[in-house]
């Protein structure tokens, strides 16, 4: 195959692969990685370098948007990125020395995790006891809605630090954003309204991704044959993505997409089994 | 100056506002870039054979250094012409940071400040910390 035709329907894929993340709401980055393994044979390093470009890309794509709205509470992102960034640095150290094949099967399972995370109930009240920790911090805050400013208040704030490490460790280590576990995080945890949650954290990935990004740059993940349609691709498939959202209710296809992830995850666990990447 | 110091000024620019349009910036101008690199890289590679994606063996200094990259930017290199996309598309999220850092400077809160800086800490410890092993 020449360089062209493999630009061009890597191209159409990582396009594919960033509609996809965004209409289910996992990312750019998590469906690049079986996009590169398992349809392209690429070997998973080169495969995480690009997924961590993805992730950078769509998070800032679709963090101007939540911008201007005032939803995103920017001091708790930033207090919780002390965290991710530090797990971050964690998991790109601990890459090293993990077989890919073991990288492959825990990636299998957190993929699955994120797609049962998208298709729970959300929370969507917005909680009126906080905890001391939280005031001192002054991470509580309001948001706006139809109705008004809605004050929040924050719950747990260590058990949410310390699942926030995790998630970072996790993306250091995968190249993803797994930004299901730092909306667990903050819905389940922290108890923080869902808008809050999903704006915050996808403020938290580009900066969590950026952190082991310029570690990986270094050790040579990122191709540049494979970052130009990677880069491209996804940035217009999520543009695609948040103008359907608009227009169609994402319910049915949401389920849908994420069965065919399941898959796709089971696909990945088994390969890594077997020891094939 | 004096203008660009003023709290006033900046509470009516909003930095919110600000940062938004960073963003927006970085990335509209990181893919522009990876997109002229990659046409050219293109026109002059894309007749030849995919190189082997199924065996990593990292890529070369040009790829991987900020010296290389700029080097081989100089030198009209297509590819190293696409990294520079990528490290000004890296760029982007960090630069948000200090960003905020300015922010929580303006609006004189210490904690954060301090917290901001942390974060940026982390980041330069992770490029510069030699973990590249």
């Amino acid at each position: 195959m020449s360089i062209l035709t493999f630009t061009i329907i890597l191209l159409i894929g990582a396009y594919l692969a960033g509609l996809l993340g965004s209409l289910t709401g996992l990312g750019g980055g998590v469906v690049i990685i079986p996009l590169l393994t398992l349809v392209f044979h690429a070997d998973i390093r080169y495969a995480i370098g690009a997924a961590l470009l993805a992730s950078i890309a769509t998070s800032s794509g679709a963090a101007t948007a939540y911008v201007k709205e005032g939803i995103t509470n920017i001091r708790l992102g930033m207090f919780l990125e002390i965290a991710t960034t530090m797990g971050a640095v964690i998991g790109a150290v601990i890459a090293v020395y993990t077989p890919t094949n073991t990288i492959a099967i825990l990636f299998g399972s957190i993929l699955i995790f994120s797609a049962a995370m998208t298709l729970r109930k959300k929370n969507q009240e917005a909680s009126n006891e906080g905890s001391k920790l939280a005031a001192v911090l002054k991470l509580n805050n309001s948001y706006p809605t139809k109705d008004g400013e809605v004050n929040y208040k924050i719950k747990h704030v260590g058990a949410g630090f310390s699942i926030m490490t995790l998630a970072g460790v996790l993306s250091g280590l995968l190249g993803i954003g797994s930004g299901a576990l730092k909306v667990l995080a903050m819905d389940s945890t922290m108890r923080i309204p869902f808008k809050v949650s999903t704006t915050t954290s996808n403020f938290m990935i580009g900066v969590t991704a950026a952190a082991s990004a310029v570690v990986y740059l270094q050790r040579g993940y990122m191709d540049p044959g494979l970052a130009f349609p990677v880069i491209l691709g996804v940035l217009g498939g999520a543009f695609t993505g948040s103008k359907l959202l608009t227009k169609i209710n994402p319910t049915a296809l949401r389920i849908i997409f994420c069965v065919a992830i399941i898959f796709v995850a089971l696909e990945m666990i088994y390969n890594g089994y077997n020891h094939k990447f | 100056m004096k203008k660009l110091l003023s709290k006033t000024y900046w509470e009516d620019q909003d930095v919110e506002q600000l940062v938004g349009l960073q963003l927006r910036f970085g990335v509209i101008i990181s893919s522009i870039v990876v997109l002229a690199g990659g046409t050219f890289y293109l026109l002059a590679q894309g007749q030849m054979a995919v190189p082997d994606y199924t065996r990593f063996i990292g890529e070369g200094q040009g790829y991987t250094s900020f010296t290389g990259i700029i080097r081989g930017v100089a030198h009209l290199q297509t590819k190293e012409f696409i990294q520079l996309g990528v490290l000004l598309l890296i760029a982007t999220p960090i630069l948000r940071i200090a960003f905020s850092l300015f922010a929580f400077v303006l609006e004189k809160d210490k904690l954060y400040i301090g917290i901001t800086i942390l974060v940026l800490c982390i980041i330069f410890f992770s490029m510069f910390g030699g973990l590249k092993v």
